[in-house]
């Protein structure tokens, strides 16, 4: 209950945020549709700390702009190996498994992967993680890797 | 205080640019697919990340800036789970991971 009050908020700020309209009528439409937003996702079984997980907004804030930091840098090797006039690509594919316990925990590290250039996941599951990366070193540099280590430290708030 | 936020801003929507131009080229030089694909992720994380960084110092604290930040969450959780499934669909068919002198491998 607490959870769909929550959303129900949530969602209302945003549809006022996004309207920026304050007109009876339509500040009742967004109660309307966020209220039926909230029962959709209910009756959809997607309403739960898995499909929502707000209980890891705090930590997500942590989190982000180590991960804003890391595709910066990853950006730069990239970019450099684009410019360099022998194309010192040497695309590799590394296996390896990873820490994450819960499922919204190895989707970050996934998406993670990817977000960072030079790394792309390409099959994820709870056992085994397959990388692709543009050289060696990107890809080698993606097993038990730091990123490994601050997801999984990310996922453990309860 | 104005001029330097220009300037922050400037800087950011050049350097977004930038990025941008380097994974255009990165298409272009790269072969075979799975290179051609980190070179599109310099585009859409750090291209499209600081060009909306920029656009949002000019926005400042209005709802334009709101929605700024909308349109780059939607990136961030959008662009690398397309990228994945594009990735999975191509190892799926048997797109091979390696550079390759020819372009057989991806035009298959």
């Amino acid at each position: 209950m607490l959870l769909a009050a929550l959303l129900f908020v949530l969602f209302y700020v945003f549809w006022i945020l996004m309207s920026g309209f304050f007109t009876p009528f339509l500040l009742a439409a967004g109660a309307a549709s966020s209220l039926a937003v909230v029962w959709f996702a209910y009756r959809m079984g997607v309403a739960d700390r898995e499909g929502h997980p707000v209980h890891l907004i705090w930590s997500a804030l942590a989190y982000w702009p180590w991960l804003v930091r890391e595709i910066l840098k990853s950006a730069l090797d990239v970019s450099r190996v684009i410019l360099d006039p022998r194309l010192p690509a040497s695309p590799t594919l590394v296996r390896f498994k990873p820490r994450q316990k819960t499922v919204v925990g190895l989707v970050t590290h996934a998406n993670s992967i990817t977000l960072t250039p030079g790394t792309l996941s390409v099959e994820v599951g709870p056992e085994q993680f397959v990388v692709h990366g543009l050289t060696r070193a990107s890809a080698e540099a993606a097993v038990d890797s730091d990123m490994d280590r601050r997801v999984a430290r990310f996922e453990r708030v309860r | 205080m104005s001029a330097a936020l220009d300037i922050a801003s400037w800087a950011l929507l050049v350097a977004g640019g930038a990025f941008c131009m380097i994974g255009a080229l990165g298409l272009v030089r790269l072969h075979s697919f799975f290179p051609r694909t980190h070179a599109a992720s310099v585009i859409d994380s750090a291209g499209a990340g600081l060009l909306l960084a920029g656009l949002l110092l000019q926005a400042g604290w209005t709802l334009v800036a709101f929605k700024l930040v909308v349109i780059g969450l939607l990136i961030f959780f959008a662009s690398p789970t397309a990228t994945h499934a594009l990735a999975n669909a191509a190892r799926e068919r048997g797109v091979s991971f390696e550079a390759g002198e020819g372009e057989a491998s991806s035009k298959r």
